[in-house]
């Protein structure tokens, strides 16, 4: 009951005058002192008991402690058995006074975690600011109160409710408070009936979660109306769930076209059956690795732009390093094209090992800058953004792409050279210089898929052997030397991966898939776009 | 391009080497060492993995040679690379013990190429030593099995998680690649929970294709089935490329450790380090050894090794340590027995204690595996685990599980019923 | 007789056949009756290294005739190699009875372990030698002739071919590492004890199975050679030269594509069978990709449509490959074998045995003032 009603007081003082203008009447120290000795012991179930011995003490600096607990930045001095914790800045208080400490003494450790810990830290720290000035972080504060379902939180939750003027964070305050009560065996039957009300037209997964755990001895009408809250969700999320598949093959496609566009151009257009591209992909990798890790060591502020300044750079490298194979290897072997296969398959080998003795075998790390990282939500719809941006990514090369055909004299002169390359050539135009700057534009272009796949999968000398079957797959589906081929060609692969996966599995579903990528060229020899005319039988 | 002309020497050389191969060319012996074979891929898909162990047994036979050797002789090392082909490996084992007659072999990795140079000991009689966890159901004469068999590994974590520590779990997905290992240690895991209590329908199975990439659709469902209702968590026996596209979308989909915690047996310091860990604090693992473990030994043996490769950021994991301490069994035997006599090693070896890293002494078992306690890491946000919980004492590996209908009446003992499949029931062997 | 005939204009043929036999008699003889201390003695690692050379030889020789004859270039050929290489398998599997390790009389171990109760009906059968042999031949025939029915027909062609027959290998390995499918998966079938009731491991029986590699190769030899020397022969060059002309003149193109496609894939499932016991082991990963481009490399690099060649490539390759993974040179091999790959390609177009041939013909030509008969044609290289 005391906690309660420090709690209320607490809330009244956050209310009265938040952070500023501490009530030092309302907060009782002897639970923090409580609360401290027992974190100081540094075992998880102490530590759980400080978290809420702190949380009942109520002094103003109760939520700064607990969100330090979760960061690892509360700090003992084992010797003396004091507890402090620093501040993101860097300033390290005494946790018991908070008062800045100019000199910390030295062996501090931080308090250890666990899962339940941490669980129980974000409980606390979601009803310690439910009344916090700013509305993010009471929007925070009630997820964290709705995941925690904490029944003692349930009377500042009525106080927040009542105090609340923004309808978005009121929202959140009910949906909390709804969990809240939902869960409370001893609420009153109303009550919780109007929650579940509020949980049906939340209409989230979160909601059934919650819905769900309702034990099997509850009152008939509540079973009643949650299961058919239960049933009335569940429709709802599953024909989002048809949207979200469609989304998801939309997202694999997209990652099928980046690794196959490039090798539209170089397999594509050219007809060398290019088996390096997966390594142009994996040194479009490798770059945004080392872009990053100079961003890491010397401009730390740099990071979250790393990505963009690694794309023209990964373009140069593995273009460059495409013009160099065109160059030296594959100029000996036009009118060749199964030969082409061969070096280029031993250069393969020879860029993996290269890269592996370089960098080593292992994965290397690429991070996800801060605004491609974590999901949003549309009605049931969840999109992760790396996912988006790489659907984007994908759209922008294959408009550029086609622009840079279309309109460029490169352009121009690669669609002669491809068409007639004796012609073109008797035109004044250097074949040669013409034939190393479109390989050196499919593998830049595969240099660029290297930079988007290392957002999605592992930056490792394999991550080019995993593309290459795909990619080939994609083209030869399309129908070789078609653009609009390999975009259809991706995104049906894709869509039709993500649709026959949740029946048949993922691996029965990838067999299935080949099968019928097999049985369709049956039926169109060259491709989905088949090229007309007497280009076929060249 | 450096190599060109080798190669063309070379391929001149080989029309003559040919002939010589033909008559099986003995190689010169050096009278004052002694041969280790180190079996790890060193290119191929496994390489990532393997290439470390292999570094670990020259880092250890550096060692032991600073100390003067085994019984006075000088051991040298001899790295083959089987290249993650799994018939190359068997042909590399047979290398190794007929033309460089090795007195033991540190190798494998995957439980295929296990099984591929089994019959290849078991003819030459010679020493294995297999470093890494497995699904068990194989206890062999001439294999010394150091890392976790699924009583090491896979049960004390769900024993873990259905704790009050580990969240009282009580709904469970069990994902792995489709191969051996994750097929019989989810068995193994199923019949476990079904024998605990747990209702079938709260347990999902699923698994996927080696180096999965795409994880959207396999992350919804476990987020779903994880609103049930119940503590849902995942045990995850997914196996090494398809980690790090899996963590990534459960990071970005924002499935956190305290709502849907995840629990790996395959992923170790070695893999993380290939990943931004900011998203997956308090994910889980369960090993027999983080580098993160505090104490002397552990400590010491660090900085030798960062020294060693001369990477200060160089990371240690379990695997190694089964190096480490099968490395340092295999001496030990080698100087009970006085010898480096297949045999009398063999006969050796049970018995003897080594100190593991994490301040215990693990024993060689008469079935051939060892004693090793378990802990459960919390993934942190520098790449390194906290060590959550362990047990209290060592874990006797157990070759053959008793949850299954075959293996149950089973038993390996090397040492009083000489055999590796002792049927209890019938009392024969095999 | 036949052979004479055949190897009339053949003197590559001919002094390929004499080492290939000589082999299969005098290396069980050196491993057999020559006493280990002897230099000439054949180890067992030798011996179990050129019978795997050999097999792979074999499956080298049947690419070669569809792809150097009749300018199909199949990336999918390691999936029948695998295929043949799987009924071997499942009959040596068989074979072990109750010495698995849970001494199950019908079930292998990894059946038994998975909880299988009874045996899936595709392993009806294998017990019997004589059903294994067959269904080593039976099977990659059979899918090789449904494939090249239906893609012949449709007239899928060139590279369209080429991705599919890696498309067709790649869902293969995926299916075969699913462990529902009952084949082991990963781990795939190991562990043989008896092949005919003699023990795998015997040196004795391992000099047989050398010998039966070495007698396999020589017959694939003589009857790809059949083939390539006959009329059927001459139209399947046509075909890889100009196979819209060969078409309009009348020939059923279809038909001599499915035939030899056939053909190649059963020679190819007799070198995965014998390639089997010799390693000891088949799992899924043969089926890879990489594997089946590795088998044109061979070819490629040994001289394309030679036969002979193409053997004496996959030799090569494979030898090169043992030596380089061993010792220093353990990280540095892909290196050389990349760079031997891109060597061949642009200067020995024609492979090894192209250009020994050219040579020959040139050293031939300039001692003899006046050559009796026009160079052996060599074929083209061009699409």
């Amino acid at each position: 009951m005391g906690r309660l009603i420090r709690l209320l007081l607490l809330i009244t003082s956050l209310a009265v005058g938040g952070f500023a203008v501490p009530h030092r009447a309302a907060a009782a120290p002897e639970d923090l002192a409580a609360g401290l000795a027992l974190i100081a012991k540094d075992s998880f179930n102490d530590t759980l008991s400080g978290i809420d011995a702190i949380a009942r003490s109520g002094v103003p600096h109760a939520a700064a402690l607990v969100e330090a607990l979760q960061d690892r930045r509360m700090l003992i001095d084992t010797a003396n058995q004091k507890v402090f914790y620093r501040e993101p800045a860097g300033t390290v208080r005494e946790a018991q006074s908070n008062e800045v400490v100019a000199s910390p003494p030295a062996g501090l450790t931080a308090v250890r975690l666990n899962n339940r810990v941490r669980g129980a830290a974000s409980a606390a720290i979601g009803a310690l600011s439910l009344m916090n000035p700013d509305p993010q972080r009471r929007i925070q504060a009630a997820q964290a109160v709705m995941k925690s379902r904490d029944p003692t939180a349930l009377a500042v939750l009525d106080a927040a409710l009542a105090a609340e003027k923004l309808p978005n964070v009121k929202a959140e305050l009910q949906l909390a408070w709804a969990a809240v009560t939902f869960s409370k065996s001893d609420a009153p039957l109303d009550k919780r009936l109007e929650a579940v009300a509020l949980l049906k037209d939340a209409r989230s997964r979160e909601a059934v979660s919650i819905l769900r755990s309702l034990p099997a001895d509850a009152a008939a009408p509540l079973r009643e109306s949650t299961t058919s809250a239960i049933s009335s969700i569940e429709q709802r999320l599953a024909l989002w769930g048809y949207v979200q598949n469609v989304w998801y093959g939309v997202s694999l496609g997209s990652v099928l076209l980046i690794a196959a566009i490039g090798l539209a151009i170089t397999f594509g257009v050219m007809g060398v059956i290019n088996m390096a591209h997966g390594e142009m992909v994996m040194l479009g990798a490798y770059t945004t690795f080392v872009v990053q890790e100079f961003c890491r060591t010397s401009a730390p502020w740099l990071f979250d732009y790393s990505l963009v300044a690694a794309i023209p750079l990964a373009f140069l490298v593995a273009g460059g390093v495409g013009v160099a194979i065109e160059r030296g290897v594959i100029r000996h072997l036009y009118g060749r094209p199964l030969e082409t296969l061969l070096a280029t398959w031993g250069i393969s080998l020879i860029l993996q090992q290269a890269v592996r003795t370089a960098f080593g075998p292992t994965n290397r790390e690429v991070g996800t800058p801060q605004f491609m990282s974590g999901a949003m939500e549309i009605g049931g719809l969840v999109i992760t953004w790396n996912r988006l941006y790489i659907v984007i990514f994908a759209g922008l090369i294959f408009v550029g792409l086609l622009l840079a055909l279309r309109y460029t004299s490169l352009g121009l002169h690669m669609r002669a050279v491809t068409q007639n390359r004796r012609m073109a050539s008797s035109m004044g135009i250097r074949t040669g210089r013409v034939d190393a700057l479109t390989f050196g534009l499919g593998s830049g272009i595969a240099g660029l898929a290297g930079v988007a796949l290392s957002q999605i999968d592992n930056v490792s000398p394999n991550l080019g052997q995993s593309y290459i079957i795909d990619s080939f797959l994609v083209v030869v589906f399309g129908g070789v030397g078609n653009l609009w081929g390999t975009l259809i060609g991706a995104l049906s692969i894709g869509m039709a991966n993500k649709l026959l996966e949740p029946y048949a599995g993922a691996v029965l579903g990838k067999i299935l898939l080949l099968v019928a990528i097999i049985v369709f060229i049956q039926k169109r020899p060259r491709g989905l776009f088949a090229l007309k005319g007497r280009a076929v039988e060249a | 391009m450096l190599k060109r002309r080798n190669v063309l020497a070379g391929l001149a050389a080989t029309a003559l080497a040919g002939g010589a191969l033909l008559a099986g060319t003995p190689l010169a012996q050096a009278q004052d060492t002694v041969k280790i074979g180190v079996l790890h891929s060193l290119s191929g898909t496994m390489a990532i993995s393997e290439t470390t162990l292999k570094d670990t047994i020259l880092f250890l036979i550096e060692e032991q040679n600073k100390k003067g050797g085994v019984l006075g002789k000088k051991l040298e090392a001899v790295v083959v690379d089987p290249a993650s082909n799994w018939p190359l490996f068997a042909e590399k084992a047979r290398e190794l013990i007929t033309q460089h007659k090795v007195a033991a072999t540190f190798g494998c990795w995957t439980s295929v190429s296990r099984k591929s140079v089994l019959p290849v000991f078991k003819e030459l009689n010679n020493i294995l030593f297999y470093p890494v966890q497995y699904e068990g159901e194989e206890s062999e004469r001439n294999v010394f099995y150091t890392g976790a068999a699924p009583n090491q590994q896979a049960i004390p974590a769900v024993d873990y998680l259905m704790s009050k520590d580990g969240g009282e779990v009580k709904r469970w997905v069990l994902a792995g690649t489709d191969y051996v290992y994750p097929r019989t240690t989810n068995k193994i895991l199923e019949a476990y929970l079904l024998a605990k209590g747990v209702a079938k329908e709260d347990i999902m199975i699923n698994y996927t294709p080696f180096g999965h990439s795409d994880w959207q659709t396999i992350v919804s469902e476990i987020v779903k089935f994880g609103s049930g209702g119940k503590k849902t968590a995942v045990v995850s026996t997914i196996n090494g490329d398809a980690n790090v596209p899996f963590y990534k979308e459960l990071g970005n989909k924002g499935v956190k450790a305290t709502d849907i915690p995840v629990v790996a047996f395959s992923v170790g310091e070695e893999e993380l380090a290939g990943l931004d860990t900011k998203d997956l604090v308090g994910h889980l693992a369960a090993w027999n050894y983080f580098q993160s473990v505090k104490n002397p030994a552990n400590e010491e043996f660090i900085k030798k090794w960062q020294a060693f490769n001369k990477n200060p950021k160089r990371v240690t994991n379990d695997p190694m340590e089964a190096h480490v301490i099968g490395f340092a069994m295999w001496v030990k035997a080698v100087e009970k027995a006085g010898s480096f006599d297949v045999d009398k090693v063999i006969d050796a070896l049970p018995g003897i204690e080594a100190p593991n890293l994490t301040g215990g002494t693990s024993k060689m078992l008469p079935n051939h595996h060892i004693t090793k306690p378990v802990l459960i890491g919390e993934i942190r946000a520098d790449g390194q685990f906290d060590v959550v919980w362990q047990t209290k004492d060592l874990v006797p590996g157990d070759a053959w599980t008793d949850f299954l209908d075959g293996s149950k009446d089973l038993e390996a003992d090397w040492v009083g019923k000489k055999c590796g499949n002792f049927n209890m029931k019938t009392g024969k062997c095999g | 007789m036949i052979t004479r005939a055949l190897l009339e204009n053949d003197r590559t043929g001919k002094w390929f056949l004499a080492i290939v036999l000589g082999l299969a008699i005098v290396v069980p003889i050196l491993h057999l009756a020559v006493p280990p201390s002897s230099p000439f003695h054949v180890s067992t690692a030798t011996l179990a290294l050129l019978g795997k050379y050999l097999c792979f030889a074999l499956l080298a020789l049947s690419l070669d005739l569809v792809w150097g004859y009749c300018g199909i270039l199949s990336l999918g050929h390691g999936a029948f190699f695998a295929l043949g290489g799987y009924a071997m398998g499942m009959y040596l599997m068989r074979q072990i009875g109750t010495r698995g390790v849970y001494a199950h009389p019908v079930l292998p171990d990894f059946m038994v372990f998975l909880n299988w109760k009874e045996l899936p009906w595709f392993w009806y059968g294998f017990e019997n030698a004589w059903f294994a042999f067959l269904m080593v031949m039976a099977v990659p025939g059979l899918l090789a002739f449904v494939f090249g029915w239906f893609a012949f027909r449709s007239r899928v062609t060139g590279v369209y071919l080429s991705i599919i027959t890696q498309a067709l290998t790649y869902a293969l390995l995926l299916a075969f590492f699913r462990n529902d499918m009952g084949f082991g998966g990963n781990n795939g079938l190991t562990d043989f004890k008896d092949i005919l009731g003699f023990p795998v491991q015997a040196n004795t029986t391992r000099a047989a199975l050398f010998a039966a590699s070495a007698l396999a190769l020589a017959l694939g030899y003589l009857a790809a050679r059949a083939i390539v020397a006959s009329r059927l022969g001459k139209v399947l060059v046509c075909i890889r030269d100009a196979e819209s002309r060969t078409r309009f003149i009348g020939y059923r193109v279809e038909h001599y594509k499915t035939f030899v496609f056939t053909v190649s894939a059963v020679m190819a499932g007799i070198a995965g069978a014998l390639y089997v016991p010799q390693v000891g082991i088949i799992n899924p990963s043969e089926f890879n990709p990489a594997n089946s481009i590795e088998v044109v490399i061979w070819v490629a690099v040994g001289g394309r449509g030679t036969l002979a060649g193409a053997a004496l490539g996959a030799v090569l390759v494979n030898f090169a490959k043992t030596t380089f993974t061993t010792g220093f040179l353990a990280p540095y091999w892909l290196f050389a074998l990349g760079a031997l790959f891109v060597i061949t390609t642009i200067w020995l177009p024609k492979g090894i045995l192209g250009k020994f041939n050219d040579l020959w013909e040139r050293w031939r030509s300039s001692r003899v003032a006046k050559p009796e008969q026009k160079p052996a044609p060599v074929p083209q290289l061009a699409e």
